[in-house]
């Protein structure tokens, strides 16, 4: 190694393997210090196969003692008069010269300078080699992608490379100067013309070179608006089964790269990563590697079709076997894309996938005189559910046919539960009713001071409700008589959920109750809006949604903040737990699908409207209204739509599922049962 | 604390219709003269230069907090390990800078707040008050130790709850006597590698790149940090170690050592001595907490 060994842990991605491992390598470090790279041949770093430190320049690190640059006005071979330094950094500077034999015109190029440093003559040696055989490779290549060579000399110590200089913009520059996403056009526009020079490369005779080194800023965008591809710094001619060092940039190479792999099929991955850089500008550099499958680019960048994500996540496989066999086949399927046929892709919306909507036959609706808003409860056969209308209907579960229904003197929006042989529910004219589940006989009611909104919780013989009176209600599940009641800052209407040690509501002054069995307040959480969703209990945690826009996860027995998720928009809807996800709708369109313990957002999925229907989890699907009038059956682990039903209005009741059937209500005044 | 649903029923069907609260159960009576007995919280710790290195570039930092009395909170312990890398004496001062950046962020921040009943939206979440520790200590490395690096690796223990955020490759493990359970993920390259399916465990731990991380604390740029919770079950221990441990020792071997210790800072030591025998290539750091038994 010819650099400081023990000083700089920042070296990079390419550095030997060292004795000493405490001075342990941090590869990918110094690409994350931001970049601007500069036009002409921006490769700063001699290519030596081992030594190669990627983007130095962007270090920011002066110049390294004893190599000092070129000033300004001096004249190489008598012919380059350098004009500037485009960039410097590593074993390199790249300078902007003139081109003195043609004296009448300015006739500008690209000269890069090596500056051999090193001190042990076989390191200088092998960095000599790799410079002329960087030389080399491009005085062979000869494609308009490609800047040209014009001359390579060596004077004194050092060694120079003379190429075009290429006026215009990297594309990590381009990108970072971009607000917004690139067109989809226009991005695969750029990766067609990607993959005819790697064509060129790939089949290059006698020998295939491999660039080893694809990545936006790399990429350079002419004044012509043509892509062309510098840094030929690691470029290889590939020979089969060689094995060589791990070398590349961190976040970009393939995974085989750093088993000593180098084939033409690593610079279709690492095109696939760069193309997933442009389109979702997340910088691959900053995640942890090979983890693009993990971002979905529609998670970022809505707008790109489904077709392109296939085309990146095959040129992204891990399996080399399972790429495109070569970048003309890649080009191929990216000229079959709609976008390629410069149809405007930025309106592009992604068609529906999986069953079309009119392919799901309802298995029976049912149609109330009002909206329905509650959310049905299945027991024994049965489907109950609370309209507007101010009835409870009692129905066939599997048939839909009427079984009776109870007349309140309010709507119903409250949720029924059942429980020992009794059906729950609050109606808006204040009062809470427990009906023979079978008769719909009316057994009790008690009444409140307010109107209620809030859903039965039973539990234990007892039923929780809250009420618009600012009340949470113990009430005994036989007698009807209150066991305790709590006073709450606001009206509740979020419907209490149950622990093993408490009780748990929220209010719409956002404050969250934890009240123990015997009545008594074990904490409070305030939230900075109302808490209108059910909270949910996990395992050691509590999950609830906010109108302030977040979810929170609550420490179960103390209430404190583990950790709180920022939608776009408030959080009505209440969440559903498994073990490893919480599931949620927010008002700003999306189904969200977070990790139980820790937060992270596992995916996300939009709706055409505001989720404020609560999810329901079934055999690995999630199944959730929206108040664009659809119906979502969605994939549990990826949300990729499974399948979506339209209503005539806003579903804001949340699905039940009993017997691989999913029942909900609508505004368009039906309760619908469809096949999961 | 129990569940107590039945007892309070029971209590409760008792009482007067339309009673405004039943009266609360009534706390245990404990023998006269005698104090009642405390739930705590067991920790061991340990941290050795190894057999092959000049010099210790692992820190270790230990906080434990207990109170008795009115609305007693839970057995609360801190733990922090973090493992340098770079030279001249670089490593060493990174580490022992970030443990003790990040015990500062978190006593502040939360460690007394969170025994209050009363929490609201305004105080960070105990995943942010993690998260911001770490990269409040990886500003300061970048700032104080340029050329430095560290792993980073906290527990906030509370009861038998642990809440863990970690950059690099020290681990965090649940231990039982039937084997060791990883938390956390390495963030190796090599990791990577063998989490895709691209390389096997054992190529992985010969790989000449093995050590090489893809995030650490002192590098510039945004940092992730990994976060996890966890429930200890009974009868379990948290182990947090430095790949000086778990390089050297297999996971077995851990479980049995923690499994026929008497203590737990005997089973540190236990476990100190066996990556020395194996051959202390780097330097070993071990730390050891057992949430109280429930009552």
């Amino acid at each position: 190694m010819a650099q400081g060994q023990d000083k700089d842990p920042q070296e990079s991605a390419g550095t030997l393997p060292r004795e000493d491992l405490s001075t342990r390598v941090m590869p990918g470090l110094a690409a994350r210090i931001g970049s601007t790279r500069l036009t002409g041949i921006p490769a700063p770093g001699p290519g030596a196969e081992a030594t190669r430190p990627p983007d130095s320049a962007q270090r920011g690190e002066p110049a390294r003692s004893g190599a000092g640059q070129l000033a300004e006005g001096t004249i190489l071979q008598g012919r380059y008069r350098i004009l500037g330094v485009i960039g410097s950094g590593g074993m390199s500077t790249v300078y902007k010269a003139q081109d003195l034999r043609f004296p009448k015109v300015q006739r500008l190029c690209a000269v890069k300078e090596m500056l051999n440093t090193a001190t042990d003559p076989r390191v200088r040696a092998v960095m000599m080699q790799n410079f002329e055989r960087e030389a080399s490779i491009l005085a062979t290549l000869n494609h308009p992608a490609i800047p040209q060579v014009y001359d390579y000399f060596i004077e004194g110590d050092r060694a120079y490379l003379v190429t075009e200089l290429i006026p215009g913009k990297d594309l990590e520059a381009l990108l970072n100067e971009t607000e917004g996403f690139f067109p989809e056009a226009q991005v695969v526009q750029w990766a067609v013309q990607v993959c005819d020079v790697l064509t060129y490369l790939h089949t290059h005779k006698p020998q295939p070179i491999v660039f080893r080194d694809m990545k936006p800023s790399n990429l350079m965008l002419d004044d012509q608006g043509r892509i062309r591809l510098v840094d030929f710094g690691i470029a290889k001619v590939f020979q089969s089964g060689a094995k060589g060092t791990m070398i590349g940039t961190e976040g970009y190479s393939p995974p085989e790269q750093y088993r000593g792999i180098a084939e033409p099929r690593g610079d279709i991955y690492a095109l696939g990563a760069t193309l997933h850089h442009l389109l979702t500008k997340q910088d691959p550099r900053l995640e942890p590697p090979f983890t693009f499958h993990k971002r979905p680019i529609h998670q970022y960048n809505p707008a790109v079709s489904a077709e392109l994500q296939e085309i990146i996540n095959r040129a992204l496989e891990y399996d080399i076997q399972k790429r495109f066999g070569s970048a003309e086949e890649m080009k191929r399927a990216l000229l079959s894309l709609k976008s390629a046929r410069g149809l405007a892709a930025t309106a592009y919306m992604p068609a529906p996938e999986g069953v079309r909507p009119d392919a799901l036959k309802v298995i029976w609706q049912f149609a109330c005189e009002d909206e329905v808003r509650s959310s049905p409860c299945i027991h024994e056969g049965v489907l109950y559910i609370g309209a507007y209308d101010n009835n409870l209907y009692a129905l066939d579960a599997e048939t839909g046919k009427f079984l009776w229904k109870y007349a309140t003197e309010g709507g119903i929006a409250s949720s029924p539960a059942v429980a020992e042989g009794r059906v729950f529910f609050g109606s808006t004219d204040g009062s809470l009713y427990a009906l023979n589940a079978e008769t719909g006989r009316l057994l009790w009611t008690y009444p409140t001071k307010g109107r209620i909104y809030s859903s039965p919780r039973v539990q234990f013989g007892h039923v929780f409700i809250g009420s618009d009176d600012r009340h949470l209600y113990a009430v005994h599940a036989i007698s009807g008589r209150m066991a305790w009641s709590i006073e709450a800052e606001g009206a509740v209407r979020s419907t209490p959920a149950a622990g093993p040690e408490a009780i748990y509501v929220g209010d719409e002054e956002g404050v969250l109750h934890a009240v123990g069995v015997n009545g008594r307040l074990i904490w409070r959480f305030r939230a900075r809006r109302a808490i209108t969703s059910s909270p949910a209990v996990g395992q050691d945690l509590l999950y609830v949604g906010s109108q302030d826009w977040f979810v929170y996860a609550l420490d179960l027995r103390a209430g404190w903040v583990v950790w709180r998720y920022r939608t776009d928009g408030p959080v009505v809807s209440s969440p559903a737990v498994t073990e490893r996800t919480v599931y949620v709708g927010s008002a700003d369109g999306h189904v969200y699908a977070l990790d139980a313990t820790n937060g992270y957002l596992v995916w996300r999925y939009r709706t055409g409207g505001q989720v404020t229907s609560s999810p329901t989890v079934y055999q690995g699907a999630v199944y959730v209204g929206s108040v664009d009038g659809c119906v979502y059956s969605l994939d549990a682990q990826t949300g990729q739509l499974r399948w979506r039903f339209q209503t005539g209005g806003p579903v804001v009741s949340s699905p039940r599922v009993a017997h691989d059937i999913v029942y909900v209500g609508s505004l368009d005044h039906n309760v619908y049962a469809l096949p999961i | 604390m129990k569940p107590n649903w039945k007892s309070w029923l029971g209590r409760f069907r008792r009482a007067e219709p339309r009673e405004e609260g039943p009266p609360a159960p009534p706390a245990p009576v404990p023998p006269a003269g005698a104090p009642s007995p405390r739930p705590r919280l067991e920790v061991g710790w340990a941290t050795d230069v190894g057999r092959q290195r000049g010099h210790n570039e692992d820190a270790v930092l230990v906080v434990e907090l207990e109170q008795g009395g009115y609305r007693s909170s839970p057995p609360t312990v801190l733990l922090v390990l973090a493992d340098g890398m770079g030279g001249h004496r670089a490593g060493e001062v990174a580490s022992a800078l970030a443990v003790r950046a990040v015990a500062r962020h978190i006593l502040q921040a939360c460690l007394m707040p969170l025994s209050e009943r009363e929490h609201s939206a305004d105080e960070p979440s105990l995943k942010e008050v993690l998260i911001e520790a770490v990269c409040r200590a990886n500003e300061l490395v970048i700032e104080h130790v340029p050329g430095g690096g560290t792993t980073l690796l906290c527990a906030l223990l509370m009861g038998n709850q642990a809440y863990i955020a970690n950059v690099g490759d020290s681990r965090a493990y649940l231990v039982s006597p039937g084997g060791c359970r990883q938390i956390t993920r390495d963030h190796s390259i090599v990791d990577v590698m063998v989490e895709l399916g691209q390389m096997t465990a054992e190529e992985a731990a010969h790989h000449p790149q093995r050590n090489v991380l893809y995030r650490a604390v002192g590098q510039r740029g945004p940092l992730e940090v990994d976060t996890f919770f966890c429930r200890i079950p009974p009868g379990e221990v948290l182990l947090l170690c430095s790949d000086g441990l778990w390089e050297m020792v297999n996971e077995g071997e851990i479980a049995h050592i923690v499994t026929v210790s008497s203590s737990l800072q005997e089973a540190c030591d236990a476990l100190v001595q066996k990556a020395n025998e194996a051959g202390g290539k780097d330097n070993i750091s071990v730390i050891l907490a057992a949430s109280p038994e429930p009552e």
